[in-house]
């Protein structure tokens, strides 16, 4: 027993140790004695520290055993606050935020709450109604350039090309969504990846309307009309929305929109519709639920949500271009969704910002900084596979099965 | 039973999965107020039947009606709509929904919460069970319990006429008589039943009429009393 334990600790020292090789520096083209021991330290390091863990373990077993892991202590914790003080003290904090950083660190909120937005919409296609989309990005460049171009075009504001745009995404949701109507899981994910690199390529290649890879610029930005009382009498002022903290606001106050929205479609009838054909279509179908408009209305609505972040990047960086949406950037979202805790809408939130923000606070680790990235993501995925808040009904599902009644 | 008018009447249905014709002509009449029962081996298209009755498969040929009106261009929905009802085969429940949740989702159509609660509570007198699991998830039910829940989850659009997609599929034969026992007990209610199942001596006992199902047609229709002493059925079905 003892020996097994020590032979576990001694493997998995070992491994750990191998992970961490590239992030001290060691090269392969020449042997450094110097760097040789330093690896093997850091071995011996690693297994001191395991060692050491595990005997505070193992000592205080008695009185651990009952208690939960620490992150699910803490969601408990948080779920046990009053709701209002939470939910208030976060959009306090959300709203002084642009007053204690900088502009760097305001522009990452920026990203993140339109990561947010992103990881909200398609929560809507995979977590409801469980279809898997790994080509949502398509949805999000429909917004960008149908903001960049009505704006180049015709001039139009941002206001007033947001709701073209939000129709526009929902039309082309609609046109991957029947299609794929009677398709599920693997084979979707499949369509739905080539849909989102066609709409890539489209735009990389329609040159005389998307100018191609050199995307779209000088689009206005999005601007506030006010009144103002000036000598020669009443008039609508326009104030465009420069500087990144006005920026971070609207963003804030669509990502709170969208949030609302969410919640209260997860809440509906449409809600425990799209639950009830992720959870098993036929039977839905012989339930009488809709099938084929609940689908479709997935797709509109998530599309809706993302072609809305995606009018809004574009309009915020007054520029676009085809290579902002890889499906690298689809990926991202779908990890947001999935690390959340698929269906869960404040895990979605947290999943945004931890994984917009993780790379920048890794940006010290330089060339090393996706290797860091992706280890997070493997090992909370490991420690917590229903996600960081996870959804009650999927908590339910993860932990609850054990307590099988034995009786028929 | 004196009514002439059928509930539910196929003629001459026909039904494609693909290139594969999995309904060969099917043709019977369902009397309002009735269990019928659909036998046969597996494979012989019963499922397909129902499906097809539901509009989930749709009939390439031949026509449906139910209550007099043709029903066979309808989406599932709109069968469901009309006061058609189904327990799918396998127990196909919402296993991540509680049992309540799937209950409630039988009652999906309706708008009348009043009576919902109302028929929630018939659905619990009718297995009590169920009452004792309300919270649990659907999934982590036993076989016996998804089986009524799949049934119960049926009653709660307030059918005119229940589908039963093999009710006793894989259950120990103490809780085979229990379900059974409870299908009577709902056609006594009023629900005309159409009842599809292998278990041929059951659903023959329980039932007026039957039909014998081989490769996707029916060989045989006549009183369910008749088919037990049937001597083909019997080889064939029985096990005599």
């Amino acid at each position: 027993m003892v020996r097994q334990e020590l032979k576990k600790l001694v493997v998995y020292s070992f491994f750990l140790a191998i992970l961490l090789i590239p992030m001290l520096g060691f090269k392969t083209t020449a042997f450094e004695p110097g760097r040789a021991f330093k690896t093997l330290g850091v071995f011996v390091a690693i297994l001191v520290i395991n060692f050491i863990v595990k005997m505070i373990r193992s000592r205080r077993k008695p009185s651990v055993v009952k208690k939960a892991p620490l992150t699910e202590r803490m969601g408990e914790h948080i779920n046990r606050l009053p709701k209002i003080y939470t939910i208030g003290g976060l959009i306090g904090l959300a709203v002084i935020y642009p007053l204690l950083a900088d502009n760097y660190m305001i522009d990452v909120a920026i990203t993140c709450l339109i990561y947010v937005c992103l990881g909200l919409g398609l929560n809507i296609v995979v977590g409801l109604c469980g279809l898997l989309d790994l080509g949502y990005i398509a949805f999000y460049a429909v917004g960008a350039y149908t903001y960049s171009l009505l704006n180049l075009t015709f001039g139009l504001s941002f206001w007033a090309a947001l709701p073209i745009g939000v129709v526009l995404g929902m039309i082309v949701g609609c046109i991957i969504g029947y299609p794929t109507l009677k398709m599920r899981g693997d084979y979707l994910a499949i369509v739905t990846l080539g849909f989102g690199e066609i709409v890539r390529l489209v735009l990389n290649n329609w040159d005389s309307l998307t100018a191609g890879p050199n995307g779209l610029f000088g689009m206005k930005r999005p601007a506030l009309y006010y009144p103002s009382f000036a000598e020669d009498g009443f008039a609508w002022a326009t104030y465009y929305l420069k500087s990144l903290p006005a920026l971070y606001y609207l963003i804030f106050i669509i990502a709170i929109l969208i949030i609302i929205g969410v919640r209260r479609l997860d809440n509906s009838r449409i809600g425990r519709a799209w639950i009830a054909i992720r959870e098993d279509e036929v039977a839905a179908e012989l339930s009488g639920v809709p099938t084929t408009w609940i689908k479709l209305l997935a797709y509109a609505l998530g599309a809706a949500f993302a072609s809305v972040a995606g009018a809004f990047f574009a309009a915020k960086l007054s520029y676009t271009n085809p290579n902002f949406f890889l499906f690298m950037e689809s990926c991202i979202v779908l990890c947001i969704v999935v690390l959340g805790g698929v269906g869960s809408i404040p895990g979605i939130i947290v999943a945004g910002f931890v994984l917009i923000a993780a790379p920048e606070v890794f940006r010290q680790l330089e060339g090393y900084r996706m290797l860091a990235f992706g280890a997070i993501m493997t090992i909370m995925m490991i420690i917590k596979p229903e996600g960081l808040i996870p959804a009650s009904r999927r908590r339910r599902e993860l932990h609850e099965t054990h307590e099988k009644n034995p009786t028929d | 039973m004196s009514n002439p008018q059928p509930i539910l009447e196929l003629s001459n249905v026909h039904t494609y999965y693909g290139n594969i014709h999995a309904l060969k002509g099917v043709s019977c009449a369902i009397l309002p107020g009735e269990i019928a029962c659909l036998i046969g081996a597996n494979g012989a298209g019963k499922s397909t039947t129902l499906m097809t009755i539901f509009g989930v498969e749709r009939a390439a040929q031949g026509e449906i009606q139910f209550k007099g009106e043709p029903i066979h261009h309808l989406r599932p929905e709109q069968v469901a709509a009309r006061g058609v009802s189904q327990s799918p085969e396998g127990r196909q429940i919402f296993p991540r929904m509680s049992t309540l949740e799937n209950l409630e989702m039988g009652a999906f159509l309706r708008k009348d919460k009043t009576e919902v609660a109302n028929d929630l509570e018939g659905v619990f007198e009718l297995f009590p069970i169920l009452k004792d699991r309300v919270n649990q998830l659907g999934g982590t039910l036993s076989g016996g319990e998804q089986q009524m829940l799949a049934i119960g989850r049926a009653m709660m659009s307030k059918p005119e006429l229940l589908l039963l997609d093999e009710p006793s599929l894989g259950l120990a034969p103490k809780l085979v008589e229990k379900i059974f026992e409870t299908i009577l007990k709902i056609n006594k209610s009023g629900v005309t039943i159409f009842l599809v199942e292998q278990n041929a001596n059951m659903a023959l006992t329980i039932s007026g009429t039957g039909y014998v199902m081989e490769t996707g047609r029916i060989v045989l229709t006549d009183k369910a009393s008749a088919l037990l002493e049937n001597e083909q059925v019997k080889k064939a079905y029985l096990g005599e």
